[in-house]
């Protein structure tokens, strides 16, 4: 089996080259999936990369969730298909209910793009083959809107399932709990504010994004074998 | 047709000579609609008409030259069959009036310009130029502006990685926003702003036009400010902008140019649809009707002079054979961007705007005219009636207390890049913050990485310049090639953003010219021609003029990236080094920060400058950059030695220790064409041997270590200190938060 993945392409998106290039680079196979489609077609692994879908009118990832590949996305998730959503992905995942919470403006009101560093606490998902908890990584954050919030349960509830995978080190943006990314119960959903994809290379500072994608293109040839 | 009224020209800012000519150009008395044409066609901002006869002496010619100044961004060939796309413009009098509004639409007007050459812009950069940070107008200017570049930029999805920030209490009244972009293309898929073929379809792409932006050209971009009362009058004037409408038109646009379906292609920025449909036809060779009923407009009821001169955003004119009339809406349509037919391209050379294509004629004339008729004036220049005396005056005297000036002069601008997305695209291996951007290369077509860079940066100093625009622009263009020579790229193209005041006082058109010639002398010495550029003139509050400004881009070439540059980094135990021009006792301080924001003296002298040698050391720097060869490479600009310095240490977290430069004119003059380098106290001999061969002037100067930054007996300070002083100006003069966007 090739290791296929979807990267879903919605008016406003940005980051569907660079995460295409870098899943390739990796020895996937992308291919980007164009918003209005119904169908993912032969794909072992969904990635909603970064951007401004729809123009992140309304509010981010509102619009994009009722793009219609979203229902066929969701379908591909709830049946075990990794799916992983980078920035503004993470933020269509909230939206769409494949992940809890929502992701509101930083504290300081402003847009930050800079290297942060981020802590692997759960593994036990789609991006955290091969790392091990407490792994420390240099990965990129680009977003205006990345502060985490959900309900009090919520978060209990996130905690106690071990599905927070990755806290701040030091909190850029005034998420609770330093959230970076969570996963979904069976761990096959990811969603992460930082850029993986944007950490491949020692040419762009930091090579720690590369296992990430590493492990959706393992554990998505293990869901579709 | 009736004589106008000659209040109605006068209104439209065109001056009674200039309505004479279109009399005798058309034969006749020119209607309404005709002399709203002319005029925005014939303002200052889109005819360039007092700097034409100067611009003319640049150097613009090298091999590599695929498309010069002239067409929407100049082109240069670096090979592989890979083309780049570079232009540089100014957004001043928009941002002034609307911050946010202004510097957004000045982002999107720019990168119109590149992808109608056939390239996907891939970088952006921001040189930007505020009041002082006291005043709290020029605090609410600045934090417009650049949450203005970040909201669209990042929006559209183009990074922006680099540029510049200055405060000065010359841009009170009167910001710089000035905006450089650069895309790269398949050479083959070049395309030129042109209309050709009798038959052809004129396409409105992109955004509805709308009643915003009417006459932007001539009433704000060609007219200084007075009173802020007035000023609020001219907001209707500044557009709109909407970076996801650009987004989806550049995308479309890109995908038009990969099918081959368009024979010609136009941005539609200032003057709007007279521009981009008069100079696609003269460029052609053709005239062009024009249908204003076909226009698909935001609201009811728009005059045609109005749908004619808006300056929507978000537009672009493509030229197609009507058999790819049906692919080109298909692709409109997927990318859900408004397409109509508003135009046919005719043989005669006439520019005719109609109300239905069969219906009535609401003007017409020679679409050649708009653009070579338009009156080039060779206005009258004289140096400033008391040069010598401000030449004669020493700029050194002050009060001197060095450790606390050097704080003073620290700012790290992270504060504003850091609200830039500075990577996208993967291709930045070094951003913001540092001498020069350096960008991986890779094929537009395939994707692939070609082992190559590219180095860019921005540069202007209204210091340097205000002392003495010739040597101050020669001096900036070195500086430019020096901050690119840093990480090791080495220069191809130049482009310019000539920031003046009013061009009817004879001392800004001395200005303007000086600038031109010691710009060309730099651009020939660093054998980089200007491959394209912008006027912005009319600076001015209150009849006082900004010190001249002109801000280049520069953008080289590193010929094989295998590994990081040395860039900054620095640690332990190295020897330091100051490589090019070599200091001396009585060495001016004019035209430096230390003299204008601390010793309050903004005249003088500047310091001798030596382009020759700066060309032989920026060769050299680039040539042990490339090789990896020494551990950290630092240009010494605006601030003198002692910041350069004090940035490596703050950098790094490591002290160094510097001896031999006592006294604020050592440390704080601000010659050209200098850098430091460190490098392992083992490789010194030969370093100092080889530069000698090189007839490059070198000299140990100190060594890195401890926590402290020691500048012989004159500077102690600590680290922690000065690290404060340098990351903490801009976000408490600023704020954290903002209201805007």
């Amino acid at each position: 089996m090739s290791r296929r993945v979807g990267v879903i392409r919605f008016p406003g998106t940005n980051c569907e080259f660079d995460t295409r290039d870098a899943i390739n680079e990796l020895g996937g196979e992308a291919k980007i999936l164009w918003h209005s489609d119904t169908d993912l077609g032969d794909v072992d692994a969904i990635v909603i990369p970064g951007g401004f879908a729809h123009g992140d009118y309304l509010r981010c990832g509102a619009i994009a969730r009722f793009s219609p590949i979203m229902d066929a996305v969701s379908t591909f998730a709830r049946n075990g298909g990794p799916v992983l959503g980078i920035c503004n992905g993470f933020q269509v995942l909230t939206e769409a209910g494949l992940l809890p919470g929502a992701l509101q403006k930083n504290v300081g009101l402003k847009f930050l793009c800079r290297m942060e560093q981020i802590q692997f606490v759960s593994t036990a998902n789609v991006v955290g083959l091969g790392a091990s908890k407490g792994d420390l990584l240099d990965i990129p954050i680009n977003h205006f809107e990345g502060n985490y919030v959900c309900a009090k349960e919520t978060l209990d509830q996130l905690e106690e399932e071990n599905r927070i995978v990755f806290r701040y080190t030091d909190n850029p943006n005034g998420s609770m709990g330093d959230i970076a990314g969570i996963s979904n119960q069976s761990g096959n959903v990811v969603g992460m504010m930082p850029h993986p994809e944007r950490a491949t290379s020692m040419l762009l500072g930091s090579n720690d994004g590369a296992s990430l994608l590493q492990s959706l293109l393992f554990t998505g040839r293990a869901a579709s074998t | 047709m009736a004589p106008e009224d000659a209040s109605v020209h006068r209104s439209l800012g065109l001056s009674d000579e200039e309505y004479e000519i279109i009399h005798e150009l058309l034969g006749r008395h020119p209607n309404h609609l005709e002399l709203a044409m002319y005029s925005v066609m014939w303002s200052e901002h889109c005819s360039y008409k007092s700097s034409k006869i100067h611009l003319k002496r640049l150097p613009t010619e090298a091999p590599w030259v695929l498309v010069g100044p002239g067409e929407n961004a100049g082109v240069i060939d670096v090979g592989d069959g890979i083309a780049v796309a570079i232009r540089i413009e100014s957004h001043n009098h928009p941002s002034a009036i609307e911050p946010y509004q202004g510097a957004a639409t000045g982002v999107g007007g720019i990168l119109r310009d590149i992808f109608t050459m056939g390239a996907r812009p891939i970088a952006v950069m921001d040189p930007l130029r505020f009041g002082p940070l006291d005043d709290p107008r020029s605090r609410w200017i600045a934090e417009g502006v650049i949450s203005g570049v970040s909201g669209y930029g990042n929006s559209v999805g183009v990074p922006t990685v680099g540029g510049e920030v200055v405060f000065d209490e010359t841009y009170k009244g009167n910001p710089l926003v000035n905006v450089l972009a650069m895309g790269v293309l398949p050479v083959e898929r070049l395309v030129l702003g042109q209309a050709s073929g009798v038959g052809n379809l004129a396409v409105l792409l992109g955004a509805s036009t709308g009643r915003d932006g009417i006459g932007g050209v001539s009433v704000l971009a060609s007219a200084g400010f007075d009173e802020g009362s007035e000023d609020a009058d001219k907001r209707p004037s500044v557009q709109v902008g909407d970076p996801f409408e650009e987004k989806r038109l550049l995308e479309a646009c890109l995908e038009l140019l990969d099918e081959g379906l368009v024979t010609g292609i136009q941005d539609l920025g200032g003057a709007g649809i007279t521009c981009a449909t008069s100079e696609t036809a003269s460029r052609g060779g053709a005239g062009m009707d024009v249908d204003v009923s076909a226009i698909h407009s935001r609201e009811e009821g728009m005059e045609p002079f109005e749908l004619m001169t808006s300056e929507s955003q978000e537009r672009m004119l493509a030229i197609v054979e009507p058999a790819s009339l049906d692919r080109v809406l298909e692709i409109s349509s997927r990318w859900e961007i408004s397409a109509s037919v508003i135009g046919r391209v005719t043989g005669d050379g006439q520019l005719r705007i109609l109300d239905g294509f069969d219906g009535e004629v609401l003007a017409e004339l020679p679409a050649s005219t708009l653009h070579d008729d338009a009156p080039e004036y060779d206005r009258p220049l004289a140096p400033p009636e008391n040069l010598i005396e401000r030449q004669s005056l020493d700029a050194s005297g002050g009060p001197v207390d060095c450790a606390a000036n050097l704080l003073t002069l620290l700012r790290d601008p992270a504060w504003v890049y850091s609200q830039y997305d500075h990577q996208l695209f993967l291709n930045t291996v070094v951003g913001p913050g540092s001498d020069g951007a350096l960008l991986r290369l890779r094929d537009p077509k395939t994707g692939r990485e070609t082992g190559r860079a590219l180095g860019m940066s921005t540069d202007g100093n209204h210091r340097w310049c205000h002392v003495d625009p010739r040597q101050g622009t020669t001096m900036v263009v070195a500086e430019a090639v020096m901050n690119i020579a840093c990480v090791g790229a080495e220069p191809m193209a130049v482009v310019n953003c000539l920031n003046f005041g009013n061009p009817e006082h004879p001392e800004v058109m001395w200005q303007l010219s000086e600038a031109i010639d010691g710009m060309s002398e730099a651009c020939r010495a660093f054998n980089a021609p200007v491959v394209g550029g912008n006027v912005s003139l009319y600076n001015e509050t209150n009849a006082v003029d900004i010190a001249p400004t002109p801000v280049v881009g520069v953008i080289g070439m590193h010929p094989k990236l295998s590994k990081l540059p040395p860039g900054m980094t620095l640690v332990p135990d190295l020897t330091l080094v100051l490589v090019g021009q070599q200091p001396h006792e009585d060495v001016s301080m004019a035209g430096s920060r230390w003299a204008w924001e601390i010793g309050g003296c903004k005249d003088g002298t500047l310091p001798e400058f030596d382009l020759f040698q700066t060309v032989r050391t920026a060769a050299y720097v680039t040539e042990i950059v490339q090789r990896n060869q020494v551990e950290a490479v630092h240009d010494v600009g605006e601030g003198g030695l002692a910041v350069a310095l004090a940035e490596m240490a703050v950098h790094n977290g490591i002290g160094m220790h510097i001896s031999g430069f006592d006294g604020h004119r050592a440390l704080f003059n601000e010659s050209g064409g200098r850098v430091i380098v460190a490098l392992s106290p083992a490789d010194l001999e030969s370093f100092l041997k080889e530069t000698s061969n090189r007839a490059v002037p070198a000299q140990m100067i100190g060594s890195t270590g401890g926590s402290s930054l020691v500048l012989g007996s004159t500077i102690n300070l600590s680290i922690d200190d000065l690290t404060r002083a340098a990351r903490d100006e801009l976000p408490q003069a600023l704020g954290q938060g903002t209201v805007s966007g």
